[in-house]
């Protein structure tokens, strides 16, 4: 394939139309035709290839080595079928950790969301030094988890920490941000809603700029207000804009692994797994407790997870996508 | 070849790029009449916004210039920094961390991961955008569909691949499968589309260039804009990446984050330390912000309208 690309022999083919490409006959030209035809699949190769062998590859090989006996040092053991995963499912930890991740998960989605979409409303009006402004919500994006995580666990430290500090300042009861479940959790969250709310703010930002100004024309027409405005144009225009949120943060939250990690020196998750991520216990199965086997069946039922949660979220995007266009229709028959 | 100037190119990129130039004017002008300035309560919730996205950086900032002592005496930090700053620096690069090797792997890996990536990126997005062969749509409904496959799942037989290879604690086993994104295939695919006009890939192929020479001198110089974002987010992307540099260099050969991590030590958690450590880590990138954030507010928000 490669000896096709002699860039400085190919002759004067006039591109992908190829109806003039019998002008000429001869070697240039032969070596001319398959440039058109070869170059595409050369120049889109780099990445299927790299996919197929650092991504897919892994993903499926990840099921085989889930029903065997595999030892980080030892390697391949013995074929055990589905025992792996009986072990993992009436594994407490497992469950535990399941919780943590969907509970960390939806108290970093859903605030994060609601605070983008007022963000963005606000700097969606006409201000001044509107770059400055968006730049700024956005400094903590550039910000690794790694250091967030190490700053985060400081401020919500359970003795001497700032925030337990200010707690008791105010003369309320300090919290257990470590030591107990769901303060754990918030914690964890608001790491990550520190690091991409800015981010989001800017989707949303960018997808209420392209909503037709002539609809908020004629609302305030209608008479209707502010706030009637956001939630009767605003919100249904952003909707597949707001899909595509949250799907991808869906994926990649599910997949949450730095920022419990890195809550305290352990990186166990807690003393008693309390924000222990199924990420988390991916690694500790499989690199502390050397049980491949093991590791590979929990990756491989977190896979499941995230597959069965995104068809339900295309299937709801499809729906809402049908719905939407069947509205322009209309309104484009009202127009005509 | 001279490479023709990005302005003429838009001038031919039509729809997206009159789209945006339209919705421009129309705000200069509705910005004079019917659309007022917002009143000071806008701005005192923006300012209120910003001191949270800052607060947690300049935090760091003070407890890296305070000691240990200081930490645990006043928890709630006085918002002016001690003068230990230099002396815990000082610390943190004479630490057992290997600091300035992890520097240096970070820097390799996100230069060499960002160029890669936009190269392979920029050619696949120009064959997908430009040219035309069997499968194309398919392919690019499948290069989309990647996007959402989970693969940090396939970690386990990642790791046994890179144990074949030999290639555990070795920098190459981050770069290499970093080299191509599809999120990348994906951005270029889509500005080229409307950024690269046919008309001057027909004039390139009539003067009797090759295709590799069409997207050399005509493609590559038409997707600069778009690159330099996708070369900006893919650095911040692997300048921050945990996960996978954590399990397969481990901390003999650490990056930057693999080896703030280790600052925590095991017996004591010495936080002006620690934090010394994360102001050394975050300044390169808040400098890149500095320089280029304006780049990253523009295409996180066009990728948004696109995507």
């Amino acid at each position: 394939m490669t000896s096709t690309q002699t860039p400085q022999f190919a002759g004067p083919t006039s591109g992908e139309d190829g109806d003039r490409q019998q002008r000429r006959v001869g070697f240039s030209q032969k070596l001319g035709r398959w440039d058109v035809k070869l170059s595409p699949y050369l120049y889109i190769s780099p990445f299927f290839i790299l996919f197929l062998v650092v991504g897919l590859f892994p993903l499926l090989y990840t099921a085989f080595v889930s029903i065997h006996d595999w030892d980080l040092i030892k390697g391949q053991g013995d074929s055990v079928g589905l025992k792996n995963y009986d072990w993992v499912l009436h594994s407490e930890t497992f469950w535990k950790s399941v919780r943590n991740t969907f509970s960390i998960f939806l108290l970093s989605s859903v605030p994060q969301i609601i605070i983008a979409l007022v963000l963005a409303a606000i700097l969606d009006a006409n201000l001044r030094a509107k770059t400055f402004w968006r730049m700024g919500v956005l400094v903590p994006y550039v910000v690794a988890p790694v250091a967030v995580s190490l700053i985060f666990g400081q401020l919500f430290a359970d003795q001497s920490g700032t925030i337990n500090q200010i707690l008791t300042n105010l003369g309320l009861p300090t919290i257990g941000w470590h030591a107990d479940v769901l303060p754990s959790h918030i914690a964890i969250a608001s790491m990550v809603n520190f690091r991409w709310t800015g981010y989001n703010t800017l989707i949303l930002l960018a997808a209420m700029q392209a909503i037709p100004r002539d609809l908020y024309e004629a609302a305030i027409i209608d008479g209707a207000t502010r706030v009637r405005q956001f939630f009767s144009i605003t919100i249904p225009m952003l909707r597949p804009t707001m899909i595509f949120v949250i799907i991808t943060s869906t994926i990649g939250g599910l997949q949450i692994f730095d920022e419990p990690r890195l809550f305290d020196q352990d990186g166990r998750g807690g003393a008693d797994g309390q924000y222990l991520t199924v990420t988390n216990y991916i690694y500790q199965l499989g690199w502390t407790n050397r049980n491949f086997g093991r590791a590979s069946a929990v990756a491989w039922i977190l896979f499941l997870i995230i597959l069965v949660i995104a068809l339900i979220n295309l299937m709801i995007t499809r729906r809402i996508a049908s719905d939407q266009s069947a509205g322009e229709k209309k309104r484009k028959k009202v127009r005509a | 070849m001279s490479a023709p100037s990005v302005a003429a190119i838009e001038q031919f990129a039509g729809k997206g790029a009159a789209r945006s130039a339209a919705r421009k004017r129309n705000r200069a002008t509705s910005g004079s009449g019917s659309e007022r300035r917002p009143r000071w309560v806008t701005y005192a919730l923006l300012t209120l916004a910003l001191a949270i996205s800052f607060y947690p950086l300049y935090y760091a900032f003070l407890l890296a210039s305070s000691t240990a002592n200081d930490i645990a005496r006043h928890p709630i930090p006085s918002l002016i920094p001690g003068g230990h700053l230099i002396e815990n620096i000082k610390r943190v690069l004479e630490s057992d961390i290997g600091f300035w090797k992890a520097v240096e792997n970070s820097v390799i890996i996100a230069v060499v991961t960002s160029l890669s990536v936009v190269l392979f990126s920029t050619l696949a997005g120009f064959a997908f955008a430009k040219l035309r062969f069997r499968g194309r749509g398919p392919l690019l409904v499948f290069v989309i569909a990647t996007t959402a496959v989970p693969t940090q799942l396939g970690v386990v037989p990642l790791f046994l691949i890179m144990k074949q290879l030999d290639w555990i604690g070795q920098i190459q086993a981050v770069i290499v499968p970093g080299l191509v994104t599809a999120f990348g295939v994906f951005w270029m695919t889509q500005y080229l589309e409307s950024a690269l006009p046919y008309e001057l890939i027909e004039a390139a192929r009539v003067d009797g260039a090759s295709m590799i020479r069409t997207f050399w001198s005509i493609a590559l110089p038409a997707a600069r804009p778009a690159a330099t974002m996708l070369g900006l987010f893919t650095f911040v992307t692997s300048w921050t990446n945990y996960f996978w540099p954590f399990i397969i260099l481990g901390s003999s050969n650490p990056t930057l984050p693999v080896a703030l991590q280790l600052l925590q030590g095991t017996f004591f958690k010495d936080m002006s330390l620690v934090m010394a450590g994360v102001v050394l880590s975050v300044i390169p990138l808040l400098m890149l912000f500095i320089v280029a954030g304006r780049q990253l507010v523009a295409g996180i928000m066009q990728g948004a309208v696109k995507g």
